[in-house]
């Protein structure tokens, strides 16, 4: 019998209905996230208003649930554009070698050597701030050289394995023994990573937001929320707590899952 | 056993390159030493010697994965395929046993799906496996059936030339003596020739017709397995059989 997995499990339950909650709130919110005077100025948390009210009165957690909304798609977008350009020069430096692989881990050195968020307000600033795109591009080419590593290690390991000198040997084109031999064999390696990979994005969308070079109104995110609410940290407390606890549910469940497949592949392997 | 010839190495020189440094510069590393050879059509040609004196070296040189530093390989049949050692790493553990035999044949690309699994089924019966097999993922196999995948899979687009390395040596003897069989009947079968190399002297004995002796990257002797076994003229090939008793 198969052992039970709880660290999967409950990463799995917690971060669905986490988003479950986010995509509601795209198209619901119990509030209108921006309408002034929703409720009573600084309100604590209440029935009508779960997290309370801020300044203007507006319904902290209709604005909660928009601003993960927000995080968490700017996070996914940074993590699709780091992943796949990231498994591209890793699966080409760790299968090929050479001058290709010398060249392109060198550049990947070159990125992982600056400090993540100066690199990525360096590109911001280049780009154009307070779009969410450029953000999304910035946060993303940040997040290339640690998929490019990881991979590469995971595509290296396999270059030499007896089944891939088959699927040489019988001819098969090298785009096909990348994607269809290797990648698949690359997931219990590649999958992990991406849980962190999503963690650290969620943190570096908010810690970019919170220093005001991130999203800017009228969108909303929690990193900018989480900005906000350090204005009125005494006069509404709730706002802070509620912003934060939903940033570390977030970082939490999806770290469950990460966890939980690393002790799976651990148990199996 | 007819003269024609299915393979002739003619005074190769090859080896590797390790060491390689930050702009590519390499140290190359010459394992074999004026080999020359030929393997007929339809014998089974034992290749021996102890670890190290290059007989992969001399597989993958066979095969093109490296090129030869000197001297010249021709084949007479189309590019050979190759069984490997260690059954639990030569099948994709991702994937399903009727994937990898059917890998082979959607790279070739010239049969269609219906045909593909015909083939598939048909190789399957060869190689003495049941259906069931066709579901499983190479993890729910025991060694020796992975093994008889791996030969599936290899044989699966009629190659004529088969390079086994090693084939048995990870199986335990009852499994050994099956595959061996296997081997033997599938020769017959399917009209190949192997290139079968072991340092294992007692199964090159019971398969093989002629035997090369390799020592340091050399072919230090050849002949049948009679004259090797019975009447041994160098010293090397004297020592291995001692070894073996």
């Amino acid at each position: 019998m198969r052992k039970r997995n709880g660290f999967l499990t409950a990463g799995l339950i917690l971060t669905g209905l986490l988003a479950a909650l986010i995509l509601l709130g795209f198209f619901w919110t119990p509030w209108d996230p921006n309408a002034m005077a929703a409720g009573p100025k600084f309100e604590g948390p209440s029935l009508a208003h779960w997290m309370g009210t801020d300044n203007f009165g507006r319904d902290i957690f209709s604005r909660v649930l928009k601003g993960a909304g927000a995080t968490a798609s700017i996070a996914l977008a940074t993590l699709a554009i780091g992943v796949v350009c990231g498994c591209l020069v890793g699966a080409l430096t760790g299968y090929f070698g050479g001058p290709v692989d010398e060249i392109l881990m060198r550049l990947n050195d070159a990125l992982t050597a600056f400090p993540s968020i100066l690199l990525a307000l360096v590109v911001i600033s280049i780009l154009e701030p307070g779009k969410k795109i450029n953000v999304i591009l910035a946060l993303g080419l940040v997040f290339i050289p640690s998929f490019a590593r990881v991979s590469r290690t995971a595509f290296a390991s396999l270059r030499d394995v007896n089944h891939i000198k088959s699927a040489r040997l019988m001819g098969a084109p090298a785009a096909r023994i990348l994607a269809v031999h290797m990648l698949p064999n690359t997931l219990p390696v590649l999958l992990p990573a991406l849980t962190i990979g999503f963690n650290n994005a969620v943190l570096a969308e908010a810690s970019m937001s919170f220093l005001g070079i991130g999203v800017t109104p009228p969108d909303a995110s929690l990193g900018y929320m989480l900005s906000e609410a350090q204005g009125m940290l005494f006069a509404a407390p709730w706002y802070a707590a509620g912003t934060g606890l939903v940033i570390v549910l977030m970082v939490f469940s999806v770290g469950l899952i990460g966890e939980g497949l690393r002790r799976r592949d651990r148990g199996v392997l | 056993m007819s003269e024609a010839l299915v393979l002739s190495l003619d005074h190769v020189y090859s080896g590797y390159s390790d060491g390689v440094g930050p702009f590519g510069k390499k140290q190359r590393q010459e394992v074999l030493h004026d080999v020359t050879f030929d393997v007929r059509h339809g014998e089974i040609l034992g290749l021996v010697g102890e670890s190290g004196t290059g007989k992969s070296t001399l597989a993958r040189t066979i095969l093109g994965l490296v090129k030869p530093d000197r001297g010249t390989v021709t084949h007479y049949t189309k590019r050979p395929q190759m069984i490997f050692q260690d059954p639990y790493s030569s099948l994709n553990p991702f994937y399903s046993v009727e994937w990898t035999l059917e890998e082979p044949l959607r790279v070739y690309g010239k049969y269609d799906r219906v045909e593909r699994k015909r083939r598939v089924r048909e190789m399957l019966e060869r190689v003495e496996l049941p259906e069931e097999c066709l579901r499983a993922k190479p993890s729910e196999l025991s060694g020796g059936q992975r093994q008889r995948v791996s030969i599936a899979a290899a044989l699966i687009r009629r190659p004529r030339f088969l390079i086994a390395d090693e084939p048995v040596s990870a199986l335990d003897v009852t499994i050994q003596a099956q595959i061996l069989d296997l081997l033997r009947s599938l020769r017959r079968e399917l009209d190949l020739s192997y290139l079968f190399i072991s340092h294992d002297l007692n199964v090159v004995y019971q398969l093989c017709d002629r035997v090369l002796v390799m020592k340091s990257g050399r072919i230090v002797e050849q002949g049948t397995v009679d004259e090797i076994f019975d009447h041994p003229k160098e010293e090397y090939t004297k020592q291995l059989l001692a070894a073996a008793e």
